[in-house]
């Protein structure tokens, strides 16, 4: 293998793994609800930015991580509990667009609360660059692999063993069925906009020591991650991942080996083309439709 | 063919609706009339103007949003193709720009339809995903090929010409776009109206039923998604060449995503509401500017309350609201002729 | 406080008030929010500051200044129609903004059209070539920006050089004017790589540039975060050709983000970022050191060039309004053409009929960044 390819996959594997940890939330609040959330990507912004502001005022960082995913759970749970909640039964149109109005509102507080600047996470085990087979990879990356490793784990874990993981399912598979064995799907809507924050300011976190945090730093990683999660299948979990892993892939080896300008529309290119064959992603349940 | 949905209205209730239908359409041309009295200036005229430019574009979308039930995010892609074609021909290549219009429109209508076969077989957000990559396929290509478009920071385009008699001035481009938006909300309604429109709204019910009801989907999405991108695209060109200038931000997916909010802030599947969503989401901004820093928050607020408290839309709300209130009014009128 | 006490306050204070003249309307339009805050932001702060100083001491011709500032976004639609506002509904006597050079010439037909002198604080050379009789700018071109550091390369002995920029309207316009100024000046340009908005990791393409064959330096054209990532991507897999950066980065930030990875790059600026290490002898010494502290003093931040561009664009609109002794368009336009030897925070001015931006080469300072800071380069 030569060292350019390796260094391609080693910065596709890093990408794909935060767009993964993004789509993953995607898939969570979309199985729980069937909203998309155009506001994940501003829960992967407030992760980053708290994160960067508490040790910015000198928080030790593990403190500054537990802190940032709790702020980030606390507003997914509040979006859920002040806003999708009270509209539940509305077009998912409506609800769509209750969260792109979200994502604005939580840019703006973002300015506000913090400011436009960029800001600098420092790296969980410093900056001095691993060589590995003539590419190098910074220490950061397998904190990123490491950590969206053990975020699947954790969450499949949560989905097969415990009995809030199991009614989430439930509700995903069949909400009238999942009501009528006493499932609160209420409950079920108010965990997974939690969760989901919570796996996106985790991906937030991850990727500030690489590529800096600032308040719209959301919409791009919130996009990509979109794009993975329907490229997986929305709501399979599995899906999420190998979706994020081959979009990151793509970009990276596009952009090293036909032209940098144009990876994205290699992306997105790959992406249509997918979708024509596999019109329910690559993981994705065939949808039936009742009528 | 594809009368099937829903029973034969009789030959009376079909006169009613035509009624009610010219009666919105008087209402607006009047609304469209008067509006220049509350003018005061240039500035005022422009926000009108953009107002009408954008609403053309979302009674369009509102046909495949509101209707069909089908989303596209990729609608900025049609209008900034519409923008960049009509202004590249006029502006490199010498085309006068009426010609370059209707050439970038009729390009764009058969990109739209060779596009639409296979992604309109896509359901859901799967579907707005398709028209999400195609979106910002096209506005990368557009930043990115800047011998001919200028780049990200856009290129100038020449003003519109008729005849020979460049169209300039506010008050000149208020009356154009105003007949313009008078014209598409015609030809949208009685699109809705004719029986392929009815087909439509029994796709939005459910497409399996209307399958089997005998209803040809995918031609009739085909056709509407066309119809919508046509409208997109010849918006676009006139706004590049009203303004004078174009960026590719126009075409960018934040421009999409801000097309179909108006559309579902408005009211789907109301002509009317898309309009009216255009017309509050364009000048918000103006309004929210003096509150500087809170800009944001303020829109992103105001948008969240409206779909929270009003999931319909703006314009079915407020016609339920107001809907008693002006009929009494009106049988007031019948009981006492002026 | 009744209403009738209210009334009679708001009286009294229009009765004491100096005598009731107009105010010189100053209007603005900046990209405070979106992608090219970082330029507005600074932009904005700088007016603000210094409108406020110019009232506290009095004005000019009797005259208080009036600001009317609007947030573009960086949106050339939104730009044009808040110039169009300026101009129609506030009737300002001059404009002094527009961020971002894709706001600035949507503005340009609107400020020509009415006749309204337009001091923009964009960068692109477009603006001011060719010569439009109401618009001037502030900022160095970014051809200048190529020039100077393609002059430095030569002079450290490279002829081969790789490109690398972002996909925002400033990068692409820096790379093409690169591209066009190369072989004038003895550079070849070997490797073309672009990254996208909001990209987190270029290793891909600075690979592609390190295998490149020949590369004896590389030019980074992008603002925000793009290159500091650039940056550190560059030392993390080792390439040992010098780096250069453009003047979007002449901010502190840049150096705080990329931390060690930013030692020995270099970068064409304005000596606004080496205030304190100026020479006493140099002509901007005053100018610079006296922005600087005014701005660091009242907003706790740091300065950046950007703002400098705002200060003298207000300061180049005083001047003029002082010179014409009235707020006639026509003669400001005529006293903001004839402005010779204006020493800025970008430069020393010297306006004409064929230039108005009136900065030459010596304006740009090549600096290094060195210990964390930078320094100039001898």
């Amino acid at each position: 293998m030569s060292s350019a390819l390796a260094q391609y996959l080693l910065a596709g594997l890093t990408l794909g793994a935060i767009y993964a940890l993004v789509a993953l939330g995607f898939a969570i609040i979309y199985n729980a609800s069937h909203v998309i959330n155009f506001a994940q990507g501003e829960f992967v912004m407030i992760g980053g930015m708290a994160a960067a502001v508490f040790v910015e005022s000198g928080l030790p960082l593990y403190l500054a991580v537990i802190f940032s995913i709790g702020t980030a759970t606390l507003v997914g749970f509040a979006l859920a509990r002040f806003a999708v909640e009270p509209a539940r039964g509305a077009s998912v149109v409506t609800l769509i667009i209750i969260t792109i109005g979200a994502a604005i509102l939580l840019r703006g507080l973002a300015t506000l609360v913090w400011d436009k600047k960029i800001h600098p996470l420092p790296a969980f085990s410093g900056d001095q660059p691993i060589v590995l087979g003539g590419a190098t990879l910074l220490p950061q990356v397998l904190w990123v692999l490491g950590a969206t490793a053990l975020a699947v784990a954790l969450l499949s874990w949560f989905f097969n063993r415990t009995l809030t993981g199991k009614a989430m399912l439930a509700v995903s598979h069949n909400r009238l069925a999942a009501q009528l064995v006493g499932v609160s799907v209420r409950r079920v809507l108010l965990v997974s906009f939690a969760l989901s924050a919570a796996l996106g300011a985790l991906a937030g976190i991850l990727i500030a020591p690489i590529a800096f945090t600032s308040w719209d730093a959301g919409v791009m990683l919130g996009l990509k991650g979109f794009a993975a999660a329907i490229l997986g299948g929305l709501g399979s979990g599995p899906g999420a991942i190998a979706g994020g892993l081959a979009l990151g892939l793509i970009e990276a080896l596009g952009a090293g080996y036909l032209s940098s300008a144009y990876k994205d529309v290699f992306a997105f290119l790959i992406i249509l083309a997918a979708l024509v064959f596999l019109p329910n992603g690559l993981f994705g349940r065939r949808a039936t439709e009742r009528v | 063919m594809a009368f099937s949905a829903g029973a034969l209205p009789s030959a009376s209730s079909k006169a009613l609706a035509g009624l009610a239908r010219r009666k919105g359409l008087a209402a607006l041309a009047l609304a469209i009339a008067l509006l220049p009295l509350a003018l005061p200036n240039n500035y005022t005229y422009e926000i009108a103007i953009l107002v009408g430019l954008n609403a053309i574009v979302c009674v369009g979308l509102n046909l495949l949003v509101g209707y069909a039930g089908q989303i596209s995010l990729g609608h900025a892609g049609f209008f900034g193709l519409g923008a960049y074609g009509s202004a590249i021909l006029a502006a490199r290549y010498g085309w006068p720009p009426l010609a370059s219009l209707a050439a970038a429109t009729a390009a764009v209508a058969l990109l739209a339809w060779a596009i639409g076969r296979p992604i309109l077989r896509l359901r859901g957000h799967y579907l707005a995903m398709a028209t999400l990559g195609f979106g910002i396929i096209v506005s990368i290509v557009l930043a990115t090929e800047d011998r001919i478009t200028g780049g990200p920071d856009g290129m100038a385009v020449p003003p519109l010409t008729v005849l020979g008699f460049a169209v300039s001035g506010e008050k000149t481009w208020y009356w154009l776009v105003g007949a313009l938006l008078i014209a598409s909300v015609w030809v949208a309604q009685n699109l809705i109206a004719s029986p392929r429109g009815r087909a439509l709204r029994a796709l939005h019910g459910s497409e399996f039923a209307a399958g089997a009801l005998g209803i040809d989907a995918a031609r009739h999405k085909l056709s509407i998604f066309v119809v919508s991108a046509v409208f997109a695209a010849a918006a676009g060109a006139l706004t590049a060449h009203y303004a004078g200038f174009i960026t590719p931000a126009k075409a960018s997916f934040l421009h999409s995503i801000e097309l179909v909010t108006m559309v579902v802030f408005g009211g789907m599947a109301s002509t009317y509401g898309a309009v009216l969503g255009a017309a509050v989401l364009t000048t918000l901004p103006q309004f929210l500017t003096v509150f500087k820093e809170y800009e944001m928050v303020l829109l992103g607020a105001v948008m969240m309350l409206t779909m929270i408290f009003m999931p319909q839309g703006l314009a079915p709300t407020l016609a339920r609201a107001l809907g008693p209130a002006l009929e009494k009014l009106l049988a007031a009128a019948r009981r006492k002729p002026v | 406080m009744n209403f009738r006490t209210l009334l009679a306050i708001g009286g009294l204070s229009i009765a004491f008030s100096a005598p009731a003249q107009e105010p010189i309307r100053v209007g603005s339009f900046l990209a405070v929010t979106g992608p090219a805050a970082f330029l507005g932001d600074p932009e904005q702060k700088t007016l603000e500051l210094y409108i406020e100083k110019l009232n506290a001491a009095g004005g000019l011709l009797g005259r208080k200044f009036q600001l009317f500032a609007y947030d573009s976004a960086g949106d050339a639609e939104k730009a044009r129609g808040y110039v169009k506002r300026l101009i129609e509904q506030d009737k300002v006597d001059v404009i002094v903004g527009g961020s971002t050079t894709g706001e600035t010439m949507a503005a340009v037909p609107l400020a020509e059209a009415a006749g309204t002198p337009f001091i923009s604080l964009a960068g692109a050379v477009v603006i001011v070539e060719p010569v439009k009789k109401w618009v001037f700018k502030t900022p160095h071109t970014d051809r200048m920006a190529c020039e100077k550091v393609f002059v430095d390369m030569r002079a450290r002995g490279a002829t081969k050089a790789a490109l690398i920029s972002g996909s925002g309207g400033f990068d692409r316009s820096m790379r093409a004017e690169c591209l066009k100024v190369a072989a004038k000046n003895g550079i070849q340009i070997v490797a073309d790589e672009s990254y996208g908005a909001g990209d987190t990791d270029m290793t891909a393409q600075l690979t592609k540039i390190k295998n490149t064959a020949g590369v004896q330096a590389v030019l980074n054209a992008g603002f925000g975060q793009g290159p500091a990532i650039v940056t550190k991507n560059y030392r993390q897999i080792g390439i040992s050709a010098p780096l250069y950066q453009s003047h979007g980065v002449a901010s502190k930030q840049y150096v705080k983000l990329s931390g060690d990875a930013a030692e020995g790059v270099r970068l064409p600026a304005a000596a606004l970022l080496v205030a304190d290490t100026l020479p006493d002898s140099d002509p901007q010494k005053k100018v610079v050191t006296g922005y600087k502290r005014d701005f660091e003093g009242r907003f706790k931040q740091e300065v950046s060039t950007f703002g400098g561009h705002a200060y003298d664009g207000l300061m180049l609109a005083v001047e003029a309004i002082r010179r014409a002794g009235s707020t006639n368009k026509a003669a400001v336009r005529d006293a903001l053409e004839s402005i010779r030897g204006y020493v800025g925070t970008g430069g020393v001015v010297n306006m004409s009929a064929q230039d108005h931006m009136g900065l030459d080469l010596s304006a740009f300072r090549m600096l290094e960044v060195r210990n964390g800071d930078w320094m100039l380069v001898k």
